[in-house]
């Protein structure tokens, strides 16, 4: 290898990497909230024998499974604006984009959660007078979430990964800065070894995590 | 005094019909035991009565009020109409489901905190006085997954009793349990029983049946074949199916 | 009100369907490599040797935890500097893809192996079988019907992963469907229309997905799922 890595480079812009955390941390955090949160409602919609809430369900969920992010954070921030009054800048286009997939790969991990559990528990709920409503809250949700969380997790840290796709609306998150300080310094090597890095120490702590979480789920079963 | 009456049931699973227009009257401290061949639409019976099955045709009353409304499809059942049927008419189920993420004594309380809404002291007492009259007050802190098999239907049977139902249904109560466990639940029924408690008992043990049922019914092809007391029966049945029945459930008695 | 007019996208249709090929291109080719490397990786991994098994493992973990596009960028970017040789986009496209998918395919590989029961290597070895060799006969054999369906789910997001290649200006669909939006000024009809397409196929082969699990189902096979 003839190259000789200087890395000092990429430690002069430090302040330019701490800017792309923080808005990888931000498009993260605004993600999960609103993947999970809308994944959890479409997810129990699937569940539902009512004809009218399990289709649109559904529906949802097989487009944005089967179409590719990108797609969708492109749709959304040059396609959108033509049907809207307003304007949509980077951060709104990636979010809607990454919210969407994810919300539609949580919906299935949901489902698959609600359904794996014993019939017999929504049996034992009724039979001392709950409704449905008060059966998903006190039995079900309680017992299915313990089982969802490794796929949850995982989901977490695919979105995590996802914030990179949000550079190609310019939006400042990490992997942009890194594009930044490979134009400036002309050291694309050290630029995005570093970022590569960066995500590496972040999640590297999160993966494992989800191992361990399904390693005890296994046992516990 | 008649607490529950089902009049022409009758339910259906597709073309499978397991219950043709079936009558049954239940009065109140009445105990019946419910027998029948597998498939014969025992299980069935016992799920429409607490609405866990909705019946493709045929009413039921409960406290002498008939349940649901005419429809031309159909008998049609308001959800609220059926919870407050389900706190009326209780139900211990032979795979007990009991709810794992919670203490026996979480199981029992949880109807009177969640359905009845009492506060979380009241529900706790009248809990933990139904976990003794089982015997399991000692219990009251573990977990399903730490009790033995007959344990667990306990709870599952005070879990019912704690919201204090007029008539109470038993499906196959003792038929996942260990042959040595199964005592300790039936001790439990027949205390019940001596209470004056009105239950329906679906059972494969017929000696007990005799013992504490008033009644006994053999279901057959979906309706009831015969019904008399426990002598009747068990001791002198009159149609061959019964006897047939009762033969092939006493081929090897010591 | 937006007035929609789809003519300009379809007069560019030659465009978009190259962009397809492309896109099925890139997708195939990487496939077929991720699978191979994958196997490789799996076996390294599963090997006795710490030397063999800690790099692989190594590799795997990397290409796992670290996001696609930063591997893209890499690849495009700082590989030929760092060994000084050209790169096209499509060959960055397909060495990021091949590795990336085959990290993913590694992992099912090994828990398609590690899932068959103690008692096949035992019995082979009592046979007189060598590791290669229960490997090959035995072992692989059942591992294989097992890990379809997860295969295929990587498959289909291999499929998904390439549109990145975009971004290095590969002519892939999307590639091909952004530069229609500029030429025609028509962002909503073209990407539409791309986003349809893609879903069509994509949609297409998850169908043809559950209908193989459901034929393995049927079976009685068990699978394994990553």
């Amino acid at each position: 290898m003839n190259h000789r890595w200087d890395f000092a480079s990429v430690l002069d812009n430090t302040d330019a990497l701490l800017a792309g955390a923080a808005g990888t941390l931000r498009i993260f955090a605004i993600c999960i909230v609103a993947g999970l949160a809308l994944g959890l409602v479409i997810g129990l919609g699937r569940t539902s024998q009512r004809r009218w809430i399990h289709w649109p369900a559904s529906a949802f969920v097989e487009f944005f499974r089967n179409t590719p992010v990108l797609v969708q954070i492109l749709w959304f921030y040059f396609a959108l604006p033509m049907l809207v009054p307003f304007s949509i800048n980077p951060l709104g286009a990636a979010a809607l984009g990454i919210s969407l997939n994810s919300a539609a790969f949580t919906a299935e991990i949901v489902r698959g959660g609600i359904q794996s559990i014993d019939p017999g528990q929504w049996d034992g709920a009724r039979a001392i007078g709950m409704g449905w409503g008060q059966a998903m809250r006190r039995i079900i949700l309680p017992q299915a979430l313990k089982r969802m969380t490794p796929a949850l997790t995982n989901r977490a840290i695919e979105i995590f990964k996802m914030s990179t796709l949000a550079s190609t609306v310019a939006y400042v998150e990490l992997l942009q800065q890194g594009k930044l300080i490979a134009s400036i310094n002309y050291n694309p090597i050290e630029a995005y070894t570093a970022v590569a890095v960066i995500f590496f120490i972040v999640l590297w702590p999160m993966v494992q995590a989800t191992y361990a979480l399904e390693r005890r789920l296994r046992r516990d079963e | 005094m008649t607490i529950l009456r089902a009049v022409g049931l009758s339910k259906s699973f597709g073309t499978n019909a397991v219950l043709r227009g079936l009558d049954l009257d239940v009065k109140q401290g009445e105990r019946i035991a419910i027998l029948g061949a597998s498939g014969s639409g025992k299980s069935t019976l016992l799920r429409c009565l607490n609405f866990m099955e909705m019946p493709t045709a045929g009413t039921i009353e409960l406290d002498g009020r008939v349940l649901g409304r005419a429809h031309p499809t159909g008998r049609v059942y308001q959800e609220r109409e059926l919870i407050a049927v389900r706190q009326r008419v209780g139900m211990v189920f032979q795979q007990f489901n009991l709810f794992p993420h919670m203490t026996a004594l979480g199981n029992v309380m949880e109807g009177l905190r969640t359905v009845k809404r009492l506060p979380k002291v009241e529900a706790m007492a009248q809990a933990t006085a139904q976990l003794a009259r089982v015997g399991l007050s000692e219990k009251a802190d573990h977990y399903p997954a730490h009790l033995s098999g007959g344990q667990k239907q306990r709870v599952a049977i005070a879990r019912a009793l704690a919201m204090e139902p007029a008539l109470l249904l038993f499906d196959e109560p003792t038929s996942a349990l260990d042959p040595e466990l199964v005592g300790e639940v039936l001790g439990v029924i027949h205390a019940l029983a001596e209470e004056g408690r009105t239950m329906l008992l679906v059972t494969h043990e017929l000696g007990f049946a005799y013992h504490v049922a008033t009644r006994v019914i053999f279901l057959a092809d979906g309706t009831i074949h015969e019904t008399g007391t426990p002598d009747e029966v068990l001791k002198n049945p009159h149609q061959e199916r019964t006897r047939a029945f009762l033969a092939s459930h006493m081929r090897y008695s010591l | 009100m937006y007035r929609w007019d789809f003519t300009p996208v379809l007069a560019n249709w030659p465009l978009l369907a190259q962009g397809l090929v492309n896109t099925l291109k890139v997708t195939s080719t990487s496939l077929v490599f991720g699978l191979a490397l994958g196997l490789v990786l799996a076996l390294l991994r599963l090997s006795p040797r710490p030397v063999l098994s800690w790099p692989a493992g190594f590799v795997i973990e990397v290409f796992r935890t670290t996001p696609p596009l930063v591997q893209l960028f890499w690849f495009f970017f700082a590989l030929p500097l760092l060994i000084g040789v050209e790169m096209t986009p499509f060959i960055a496209a397909v060495v990021t893809l091949s590795i990336q998918s085959a990290a993913f395919f590694a992992e099912v590989f090994r828990g398609g192996i590690v899932s068959i029961e103690r008692g096949q290597w035992e019995a082979a070895k009592a046979v007189g079988m060598d590791r290669r060799q229960t490997l090959h006969r035995i072992v692989l054999p059942q591992a294989v019907k097992r890990m379809i369906p997860a295969f295929m789910e990587r498959s289909i997001e291999l499929m998904k992963t390439t549109t990145l290649v975009a971004t290095i200006s590969y002519a892939d669909l999307l590639f091909a469907a952004n530069e229609i939006s500029q030429k025609t000024f028509r962002p909503l009809e073209t990407l539409t229309v791309a986003a349809l397409i893609y879903f069509v196929v994509i949609f297409a082969f998850s169908l043809a997905m559950r209908q193989v699990e459901r034929r393995l189902a049927v079976t009685g096979e068990t699978t394994v799922r990553r």
